[in-house]
């Protein structure tokens, strides 16, 4: 009886409740013992048909919608989808809303980053103090979301053709107070986690993917770069003012676990140069395009593909304009869905404990990996 | 040497820990229902109906143009207009809504309603206390609920309505200059034709 069930794989399924899959997501697992021979990732608890909303509402009326793609970074995602809609009505931008824009991207991943390596401790067991101490630094960041848009998280802060309101000279002053302190946050965290030798233990060697793999799945954002490829939308493309600041993109080397944690340390310090060298060079101006119309905008027929370089990867959205109100098509390329693809390639051959950490690593919001 | 980042690691929680106790910075948290922070100026919640002066119903800004109903992207509002006419600040006859509704289970608080109304008639709320028992007819605001009055608005958003209440008297001013221009040129107009040699 006992040899006949030698080399059985059993079959497991893991969430869609379960705490570590940061939301509605199911794994089928095939386990040989602790080790994982096959993993089908289930997608789509949480499809909310963001799409075809899309299609059937004006163009400003997708703006709210687009929050909650990725609620952790909806100043990101506004971005994108302004992007968008403005390459298709070839809508210029104030100079001070393209400054505001980029000031508050990276304030948008300064605390992504930051609760991502909160989250990430918290699946590898360190439960709460990481996760809290993130999250503390988060919430500053949220305040000046809030007291700027007037939500912390669904800001639906950007408009075509600019940005909803202007900062005042206190917020900036606050900004700025908020992010030439964040570094010492970050001292403390590095301390906290990263010679850790049990973090380290738990993640370097783990989840390995090749540059080529990784390529070839469309990977983008720091996992891409976790393996060593340079490719930076913020670059490639220069959308916004990017080309105007000077920064660094840090690249890793092995593609493992370990590679794509101490990628988001990184980024989050260039993109605290990016964030001082704005404060800097922000001028009064106006904020927002006055040819755009708020009320029965028409873009010309067309199409457009907007993408920027979200937190998480490129995040795109593509457009059909028929010359209607609302999009023919409306297409958002999210960053998490298409990063999860190579969950399997990473995590066969690992224990089902890595398996969290590893899927921990991909930093995926399901909001915006289901839509 | 190995567990040299774990003891450096637990050097940070004791600093977070009892640094708790004496930085601001490292305790952030308030005591919710005894102590409250102070919500920001541009904080916003949901919609709500401005009234001037001391009358909902003499006073009601909304003119029932149903545009915030047409925008709004969940579909939350629901308008009926009115039969009859009021006069609006202006002293213009307009219509006022007989039905206003507002179900708050779906509005998303995206702004999009104030944005697009011309009358400076709906505005953010920021009441956020508003847990209620029943989920239906409890979270659908009436016309009553959410008629509030100008000096509300001024408590809850001071800088905003200052600037909204400049613009409407600035609009009014216009009006009245025109009408009185429009009035002085209908007089000259007529003081002007008897003197005028008729022909024939």
């Amino acid at each position: 009886m006992a040899s006949r069930l030698q080399g059985e794989l059993l079959e497991v399924s893991m969430g869609p409740q379960h705490p570590s899959t940061h939301g509605v997501f199911r794994m089928n697992v095939a386990l040989d013992g602790e080790i994982v021979r096959k993993l089908k990732p289930v997608f789509g608890y949480l499809h909310r048909n963001h799409e075809k909303i899309g299609e059937n509402t004006s163009y400003l009326g997708s703006m709210p919608s687009t929050d909650r793609l990725d609620y952790f970074c909806s100043m990101t995602n506004n971005w994108a989808y302004a992007l968008s809609v403005e390459k298709l009505a070839a809508i210029e931008v104030p100079e001070r809303a393209e400054y505001l824009r980029v000031i508050l991207a990276e304030l948008t991943r300064l605390q992504n980053h930051a609760s991502l390596l909160g989250f990430l401790l918290s699946d590898m067991g360190a439960w709460g103090t990481p996760l809290m101490y993130a999250f503390r630094e988060r919430e500053k960041i949220l305040d000046l979301f809030e007291s700027l848009s007037g939500s912390r998280m669904m800001c639906d802060y950007m408009r075509f053709g600019g940005c909803r309101v202007d900062a005042s000279d206190e917020w900036l002053a606050q900004a700025k107070k908020i992010v030439v302190r964040f570094p010492k946050f970050l001292d403390e965290f590095e301390d906290l986690i990263l010679g850790n030798e049990i973090v380290i233990g738990r993640t370097q060697n783990v989840g390995k993917i090749s540059a080529e793999l990784a390529i070839n799945a469309g990977i983008t954002g720091p996992m891409l770069r976790a393996c060593g490829v340079n490719y930076d939308i913020r670059k490639v493309d220069g959308y916004g003012f990017y080309p105007r600041f000077k920064f660094r993109i840090p690249l890793g080397d092995h593609g493992d676990t370990y590679d794509r944690l101490m990628m988001r340390a990184l980024e989050i310090r260039e993109s605290v140069d990016i964030l001082k060298q704005a404060f800097a060079q922000i001028a009064p101006g106006p904020i927002v395009n006055p040819k755009v119309k708020v009320r029965a905008f028409r873009p010309p027929v067309g199409e457009a593909y907007g993408r920027i370089e979200g937190p998480k990867g490129e995040l795109g959205i593509y457009l059909i304009s028929d010359g209607t109100p609302n999009p023919y098509r409306y297409r958002v390329r999210p960053p998490s869905f298409i990063n999860l693809t190579l969950l399997e390639d990473m995590c066969l051959g690992h224990t089902v404990a890595d398996v969290m950490v590893i899927l921990g690593s991909v930093d995926i919001v399901m909001g915006e990996v289901d839509r | 040497m190995i567990g040299k980042g774990i003891l450096k690691g637990m050097a940070v929680t004791a600093r977070n820990f009892v640094g708790s106790y004496f930085e601001k910075d490292r305790l952030i948290t308030v005591q919710y229902p005894e102590e409250r922070s102070p919500l920001p100026e541009n904080y916003r919640n949901f919609p709500f109906l401005i009234y001037d002066d001391s009358d909902p119903h003499a006073g009601m800004r909304c003119v029932a143009c149903k545009i915030c109903e047409k925008e709004c992207p969940p579909q939350c509002i629901y308008i009926v207009k009115s039969d009859d006419k009021k006069p609006d600040y202006m002293g213009k006859p307009q219509f006022y809504p007989k039905i206003f509704d507002i179900d708050i289970s779906v509005c998303m608080s995206c702004q999009i309603c104030v944005e697009v109304c011309p009358f400076e008639a709906i505005k953010m709320d920021k009441d956020f206390e508003l847990s209620k028992r029943e989920r239906f007819d409890s979270l659908l605001f009436r016309k009553e609920q959410l008629s509030k009055s100008n000096d509300y608005y001024h408590k809850i958003h001071p800088l905003e309505a200052a600037g909204v209440d400049k613009n409407l008297a600035d609009a009014a001013a216009a009006a009245e200059a025109k009408k009185k221009a429009a009035a002085e040129a209908a007089a000259k107009a007529a003081a002007g034709a008897p003197a005028s040699p008729s022909p024939a």
